[in-house]
């Protein structure tokens, strides 16, 4: 009869394993075709703009493309001394094809943006350009203007041959290369990004913080309230989830203003003086109470979850073998809810870290965060790539988070319902 | 060293949780220093409660209860030293079943090797040595519970609660523990309050039963008295399987009575629970008493029609119509092979006068 290493056929003769394959491929296929609408709404609307952004971060093509003439010849030259006439003639050829072609601003836009001054030699350039005789560019630009005459110009541009670099980046960290092509960090009294960073993640943190402290107590008394009364705490806690964004910001600043509910209050009582009503907009505390209160649902709802599985006879055993209520809860209760810790500061740190409505709107000059610096490059100087550059670093900060998180309590100990 | 009859004492305990009914009214229960007792009885009827009064997590409305000849209403569970097993056995599930069982000692300050020592102990008693780096969750239900039992005893407690600890677990690991748990208190002795719906496991493991319904105790004796001398027909009917004639004393003796059945015919019973003729009452038989076809003559001999047979493995169960009850039940074991029973068939049932309890009506 059959020996183990004998294929098992079904009846109608077809090996097992093949039949069974065919049987399983039906419902692959079908599992597929359920979750690519899906797949492809996250390829189209995520994945794919990430890798824009990834491009335009670091892409550099548009001068290197204008001057392909002249980045060619420049290959050779050291950058020590001036460069030689071929340069000079390419550049020129270069130069008179997009005065043709009316791409001459951008040019000295671009080039301005790596060093300041070219945008009126440029000009310069255009005027005398047109009476230029053929041969010997070298001494004919150098005597458009003295700047022409300046190595440093000539780097400049050599500097802006590569197709990609790594100059958003930089600046974002408010850095940058200089002459030399050393990494340096700006002077001190312009180093605003690196102040925007650790801001971002001082408040980012410290909403958690706050969030965490109050979310616990609220998360505790849902998870153990009869249903009648948790139900509607629950609808109390859910109700800033059911009002916009927007109209919650503006209800801050309704009350938090210096003529406001608040404030009132506080006069009423007799807390503050009348004619010294401190500020609590425009500056960090607003930043603080206005995104408190939005994330707090965040913090409550994976503590609620938690909270809700633990079985209140674990406390009662605790109790019974002589713990005391505070053993018991930090012994017993506590770790058992750390899950629910990470899950939520996990979700409210992220969701901190890339505010941008709030921080806009009550946030004044100190307390706005990252996201409205890129917010500001993307819509008033349009330095899409400069903002893209920045929402990359904010991407990788949230990673680097979720990263070290992982390292320390474990992803799989997350839970979010 | 005589023992303390009232250990544990409960004094005119009342405990209502709105205001309006009351869960448990006016008990007096007094339970024996080394006593296994078990409270029995349907949900509802007052016994967990109880237990969560003594465990100190629901306070008396009224009354007070005795430790040991101390009032305990006044006192926070935690300095109790009661100890507890729970239903859902409430293991800590972040601890290894080490750090469960040294929990109660840590927290009463005990040194590091007095705590090994103990818990080791406490391990080997419910045979689980070697699972101490085990967690909760790699354990089988059983394991899981015995785990809980050892917990609640490491700490040496005066007295150990279990409510319904094995409500969770199959049948046949429901009576092994059983006889495990009462081996575990035999041999060290400690005192037992024991909650449980389920009357076997009751009859089983206690020293004592104490019935409870309606938030009283119905009857409170040792189980073979509990099912041979059921004080009330709740007892009779709750205790093991019971056929009930309702009818009306007619001739009351002191030690006999003439029961008048519905349909006219009568009986002859052990007045319990009636005092004079007239009385209504429920007569108890238990259906091992019954006898069938015998030969010795009894008070109360009857012929009645087969109505159902329900195979049982090691007996047979037959539902007959006698007397005008239709749910009569009798137990035929099945080395009686002899007996002609089959649908339909008369048979002749008899039992004597002493069996059947003459309580009061339902």
């Amino acid at each position: 009869m059959s020996s183990e290493t004998k294929q098992i056929l079904t009846t109608d003769g077809i090996p097992l394993e093949v039949s069974l394959k065919k049987a399983e491929r039906k419902n692959k296929i079908k599992a597929f075709l359920l979750v690519a609408p899906l797949l492809l709404f996250l390829l189209i609307t995520y994945i794919f703009p990430i890798g824009d952004m990834l491009m335009r971060s670091v892409d550099d093509k548009m001068v290197t493309e204008m001057l392909p003439k002249t980045f060619k010849s420049m290959e050779k030259w050291d950058g020590n001394e001036m460069p030689p006439e071929e340069v000079f003639e390419s550049f020129y050829l270069d130069f008179q094809k997009l005065v043709e072609e009316k791409r001459d601003g951008k040019l000295s836009t671009q080039l301005n943006y790596t060093k300041n001054g070219f945008k009126s030699i440029l000009k310069k350039l255009r005027r005398k350009a047109k009476n230029f005789e053929e041969g010997n560019y070298k001494e004919q630009i150098m005597d458009v203007h003295k700047r022409w005459a300046n190595v440093e110009y000539w780097r400049a541009i050599k500097r802006r041959a590569p197709a990609y670099t790594s100059s958003k980046y930089l600046k974002g960290m408010d850095m940058y290369k200089n002459e030399e092509g050393k990494i340096v960090n700006v002077e001190e009294d312009r180093r605003i990004h690196r102040i925007l960073w650790l801001r971002t993640l001082e408040i980012a943190f410290f909403v958690t913080l706050l969030c965490f402290l109050m979310a616990y107590p609220i998360a505790h008394l849902l998870a153990t309230l009869p249903m009648k009364y948790s139900n509607l705490l629950m609808i109390c806690v859910l109700l800033p989830f059911w009002t916009s964004l927007l109209v919650r910001t503006a209800s801050w600043m309704i009350l938090l203003q210096q003529q406001g509910v608040v404030n009132d209050f506080f006069v009423m009582i007799g807390l503050v003086p009348d004619d010294n009503r401190p500020e609590m907009m425009y500056n960090k505390t607003g930043t603080y109470v206005a995104m408190t209160q939005i994330l707090l649902p965040f913090m409550v709802l994976p503590l609620y979850s938690v909270m809700k599985t633990i079985s209140p006879s674990l406390m009662r055993a605790g109790k019974s073998l002589g713990g005391t209520p505070f053993v018991t809860f930090w012994k017993v209760y506590f770790p058992l809810t750390i899950p629910g810790i990470g899950a939520g500061c996990l979700l409210v740190f992220i969701l901190a870290i890339g505010y941008y409505i709030t921080p806009a709107l009550v946030g004044g000059a100190s307390g706005t965060l990252i996201s409205n610096q890129i917010a500001f490059h993307m819509k008033s100087t349009l330095d899409w790539s400069f903002a893209s550059a920045m929402g990359l670093m904010l991407l990788a900060g949230v990673l680097a988070i979720y990263w070290i998180y992982n390292k320390l309590v474990g992803i799989d100990n997350i839970k979010l319902g | 060293m005589s023992k303390n009859l009232e250990f544990v004492k409960f004094d005119k305990v009342d405990k209502s949780y709105d205001g309006k009914v009351l869960v448990v009214k006016d008990l007096n229960l007094d339970i024996a220093e080394g006593e296994f007792i078990t409270m029995l009885g349907p949900s509802g009827s007052g016994k967990t409660t109880c237990l969560m009064m003594l465990a100190g997590f629901e306070t008396p409305t009224n009354g007070e209860i005795f430790l040991n000849k101390n009032p305990i209403s006044n006192i926070p569970p935690h300095k109790r030293g009661i100890g507890m097993v729970f239903q859902n056995y409430a293991l800590f599930p972040h601890m290894t079943v080490f750090e469960n069982l040294a929990f109660p000692l840590k927290v009463r300050k005990i040194n590091k090797d007095d705590i090994d020592k103990k818990v080791d102990k406490a391990l080997s008693m419910v045979s689980l040595t070697g699972f101490e780096n085990r967690m909760p969750g790699q354990l089988s239900g059983g394991q899981q519970q015995r785990v809980a039992v050892a917990r609640a005893l490491v700490f040496d407690p005066q007295v150990v609660l279990m409510d319904e600890p094995l409500g969770a677990l199959d049948k046949n690991l429901r009576e092994s523990m059983q006889y495990e748990i009462k081996h575990i208190h035999e041999s060290i002795g400690v005192t037992v309050v024991y909650v449980t719906h389920d009357q076997s496991e009751a009859l089983t493991m206690s020293n004592r039963i104490a019935v409870f319904n309606d938030g009283k105790v119905q009857q409170l004796s040792s189980p073979d008295k509990l099912y041979e001398e059921p004080v009330n027909s709740f007892v009779a009917e709750f205790i093991g399987e019971n056929n009930t004639f309702a009818g009306e004393v007619t001739n009351f003796q002191k030690d006999q009575c003439k029961v008048k059945l519905s349909n006219g015919s009568e009986i002859i019973a052990n007045p319990v629970s009636v005092k004079s003729n007239g009385d209504k009452t429920t007569v108890s038989l238990r259906p091992e008493r019954a006898l069938i076809n015998t030969k010795d003559k009894l008070e109360n001999n009857f012929n009645g029609k087969i109505e159902e047979i329900i195979y049982h493995g090691d007996h047979t169960r037959v539902r007959i119509d006698l007397l005008g009850n239709k749910e009569f039940i009798l137990k035929v074991p099945n080395s009686s092979a002899n007996m002609d029973i089959k649908m339909g068939n008369q048979i002749n049932v008899s039992w004597s006068s002493y069996d059947a309890r003459a309580l009061d009506p339902k």
